[in-house]
């Protein structure tokens, strides 16, 4: 996957959102969506089934413009979260530049986080990418429901979040947190610019 | 129906969303039948299909009056085909389309559902298109859209070129408006036309109609302002643009904003730098491994920007090289070696080796120089052509052929030719001086070594060519053919050539016609037999290169002698040289006769049965040994 790309001057980075059925990773993308000028957004691919479950991915490109003389692109893609999809999941972890893993707070789904983010970690190592290099952040998301349903921050990154990670408290349908993520998410993918990630990138893109 | 003349081109105003169409109508127009046949435009109502469709019309008639043009809206037809249908006419109504040149069918989304009538215009489709008659249709939607309308109908709308006609932009609807004006002698206020062309009317005939009202109200009310425009046409002033203020959208130019300070801080100035050497030299065709491995450090190199210098220079190195060689061998020039900088030193030996290998062909030997060369009234021909060529390569005599006996001198002066030629084109000035003989075994080694090619670059890269010897490629007709591409190659490149020969062309047999009348299409150029005058200058430079203290008068002496080559007379001082050194002392014109006279030679050398011979049988031939068993006594017989 390419990151950056000295030669044709471009930076293309690639995120998903894994996490666990159910816990609001396409609401997410559905906000970006809706926050983003209609001429920096591409057309937003959801391959839903009818009761809007997401049956393969959801494809959201972003044009950021040209950045310090880059034309910057962000595709933001989520995996379909239940179990069942193991391999749609493992298709579109391909290739990720970052993963923001979105945790559902309710208190019933603390198990579902932790199997997922096993899962993730699992899927990663799979395909040759050792887990502890990629870029990642953790989202509680639904932090508006009740207190009586959900785990408190504190809770769920003693959970989920064994590794430290950068975590974020979130409400996707209504806005709060998402941006702060993706922030989040694409800053560390963009410093690993500096720490040589980006060099494979740039030479199998020159002798292509 | 008749065209309405009204409908043209030159009225017709063209804006980005109607370009094609009109360029492909006008295309039809100008050759009825021979492109985009049928031509299918379509486009909302109002946006001037049948303007254009009558435009068709016009311009071919103007073109072709005689052609047969004929406009017809689809419902006309339907109605005209009904009433024949009812007055049994059916024939004389189809036979009358058939005879169309250029049918011109406007509205064809009337066709659906229509059966017979679709199945009535499928016969004459395929009759008119069969017979290359232009077949323009216009609808309000492609052809593809129209309802129910028969499968083969729909391949044969389909079969030619499909353009649509957008609604006008602002641009071409302030022009169609101040078309209108023009037109119709309107003056509005500064302003008016502007504002009503930014009002979005979808179609034309809105626009126009807004223009009218516009007139008529001017009429009444006396001179509009632009802010009475959008009144009287009836449509609110748009909404001034919504600020963006709103928290969402900020959200967005929030990231976008630390995105880009996160991209500046952390692509580094020196990768951009690479990568743009890697970008650019990649798409020059050059390997940039070099640069690529520069590129997958972490922190910059402390010498990356000598290393990318480094870079540019090798590559000009290669450049320069593969030029270097390409000139030798063209065949070489494409080596995949000259793309990879990394292999640079590796492509210097190769270049040094080809080019070795490859070097023009010998030059002139330095030893004959111009100044050595004498003139005299036998060769005086001969040394003016020379000095000419030598002062104006390839403008005066070329090619400049020297004829002459063997040993006059024909090689001196091809050589001298040579050396001046080399030495005024200074050292990148390449003269190739061979022998004829030369020449042709190295065309035969090439031939051997399949490398023509090189051959015959080799030689053409130099500036001039000298060939000695020329009649030795009579009767060989390869190299004659080699000889002659090589002739051409320097004559029409205004490159000199000089030839030597014992004959003059035309006397040389097995010479090719075409090089016989090239070689005397220059100057032929006779080197004579040194007279008397020559031979003694040159006696006495030889007496005087001799070294050795000559009497004076013994050039002189020598020069009395008669001489066929300065071959001879060389040899002559050879000898005297060695008569001298025999005795000891200087050459002295008794010397010169001693060693000289063939009485003087004969004792000496001859055996003693010679001379009794000599004496008794001198002439008597039957008594005379004609077989000599040795040289010596031959120059003996020879005087006899």
């Amino acid at each position: 996957m390419s990151l950056v790309n000295y030669a044709t001057r471009e930076i293309t980075c690639k995120i998903v959102y894994y996490g666990p059925g159910r816990s609001g990773k396409t609401t997410n993308l559905h906000y970006i969506y809706s926050q983003v000028p209609e001429d920096r957004r591409g057309n937003m691919v959801s391959l839903a089934t009818q009761t809007d479950r997401t049956l393969f991915f959801d494809f959201l490109p972003l044009d950021l413009g040209s950045i310090s003389g880059f034309t910057t692109k962000f595709q933001l893609y989520t995996v379909p979260g239940q179990v069942y999809y193991q391999t749609t999941r493992r298709l579109v972890l391909q290739g990720a530049d970052g993963v923001v893993f979105v945790a559902d707070s309710q208190a019933r789904q603390r198990e579902e986080n932790i199997e997922s983010f096993q899962d993730l970690h699992a899927n990663l190592s799979e395909q040759g990418v050792d887990p502890r290099s990629m870029p990642l952040v953790v989202q509680y998301n639904k932090q508006d429901l009740p207190k009586d349903l959900i785990l408190p921050v504190s809770e769920l990154s003693d959970a989920i979040n064994f590794r430290g990670v950068s975590e974020y408290s979130a409400d996707a349908l209504h806005g709060p947190g998402v941006f702060e993520t993706l922030r989040g998410i694409s800053e560390i993918v963009l410093r690993r610019l500096s720490a040589g990630g980006s060099s494979g990138a740039a030479s199998s893109a020159v002798s292509r | 129906m008749r065209v309405d003349s009204r409908f043209r081109f030159d009225n017709y105003v063209v804006g980005s969303a109607n370009r094609l169409a009109v360029s492909a109508a006008h295309a039809v127009a100008e050759s009825p039948g021979a492109v985009y046949n049928p031509l299918f435009i379509f486009s909302s109502s109002g946006l001037g299909k049948t303007h254009l469709l009558g435009a068709i019309g016009n311009l071919a008639l103007q073109r072709a009056p005689e052609l047969a043009v004929e406009y017809v809206v689809l419902d006309d037809f339907v109605q005209q085909q009904h009433a024949a249908i009812a007055a049994g006419e059916l024939e004389s109504f189809k036979q009358r389309y058939s005879g169309v040149d250029v049918l011109l069918l406007d509205d064809v989304q009337f066709l659906r559902g229509r059966r017979e009538t679709q199945s009535e215009i499928l016969r004459l489709l395929n009759a008119l298109h069969g017979d290359g008659r232009q077949i323009v249709m216009t609808g309000d939607r492609p052809p593809a859209e129209i309802p129910e309308v028969d499968a083969r109908l729909l391949s044969r709308l389909s079969g030619g070129l499909i353009v649509d006609i957008g609604p006008p932009d602002y641009e071409t609807r302030a022009a169609i408006l101040y078309a209108r004006c023009e037109e119709r002698n309107i003056t509005c206020a500064a302003g008016v036309i502007d504002e009503l062309a930014r009002v979005e009317f979808s179609n034309v005939r809105e626009l126009q109609g807004a223009l009218n009202r516009l007139v008529t109200h001017q009429s009444v009310e006396g001179t509009l302002t632009p802010s009475q425009v959008r009144a009287i046409v009836g449509i609110p002033a748009p909404a001034p643009p919504k600020p963006r203020t709103s928290v969402e959208t900020d959200e967005f130019f929030s990231f976008l904003t630390d995105i880009a300070s996160a991209v500046a801080a952390h692509v580094e100035p020196w990768k951009v730098q690479v990568g743009e050497a890697i970008a650019y030299w990649g798409g020059e065709g050059y390997r940039t491994a070099v640069l690529e491995r520069l590129m997958s450090q972490s922190s910059p190199p402390p010498n990356y920007e000598a290393l990318l210098r480094g870079f540019g220079q090798a590559v000009e190195q290669l450049r320069e090289l593969e030029q270097q060689v390409a000139a030798v061998d063209p065949q070489l020039g494409g080596d995949e070696r000259f793309r990879d900088p990394e292999r640079l030193t590796e492509v210097m030996t190769f270049v040094e080796h080809a080019l070795a290998g490859a070097v023009p062909p010998g030059g002139p030997q330095p030893a004959f120089g111009r100044a050595l060369f004498e003139e005299s009234s036998s060769n005086q021909m001969a040394v003016r052509a020379a000095d000419a060529v030598i002062a104006e390569p390839g403008h005066r005599y070329n090619p400049l052929f020297l004829v002459g006996p063997s040993g006059v001198g024909k090689t001196h002066l091809l050589n001298a030719i040579g050396n001046e030629l080399a030495s005024r084109n200074g050292r990148s000035g390449r003269v190739a001086c061979v022998g004829a003989q030369l020449f042709i075994d190295e065309l035969i080694a090439a031939l051997e070594e399949g490398a023509v090619d090189r051959f015959r670059a080799r030689y053409r890269s130099a500036d001039a060519l000298l060939i000695d010897d020329i009649q030795f490629v009579a009767g060989k007709e390869r190299t004659q053919e080699e000889l002659f591409l090589i002739f051409n190659h320097f004559h029409s490149g205004g490159k000199q050539l000089v030839f030597a020969s014992d004959t003059s062309p035309k006397d040389i047999a097995g010479l090719e016609e075409r090089l016989r009348s090239r070689f005397e299409g220059g100057l032929i150029a006779e080197v004579g037999l040194p007279d008397r005058a020559l031979r003694e200058k040159l006696f006495a430079r030889f007496l005087a290169d001799a070294d050795l203290d000559a009497a004076s008068g013994l050039a002189t002496h020598l020069a009395d002698r008669p001489s066929t080559s300065v071959r001879e007379m060389m040899g002559t001082v050879q000898r005297l040289r060695a008569g001298a050194e025999s005795a000891a002392g200087p050459m002295t014109i008794a010397i010169a006769k001693r060693v000289l006279q063939p009485s003087g030679v004969t004792p000496t050398v001859a055996p003693l049965m010679v001379r009794q011979a000599a004496d008794s049988f001198f002439l008597d031939d039957e008594k005379i040994v004609w077989e000599w068993p040795d040289v010596t006594g031959r120059i003996v017989e020879e005087l006899r």
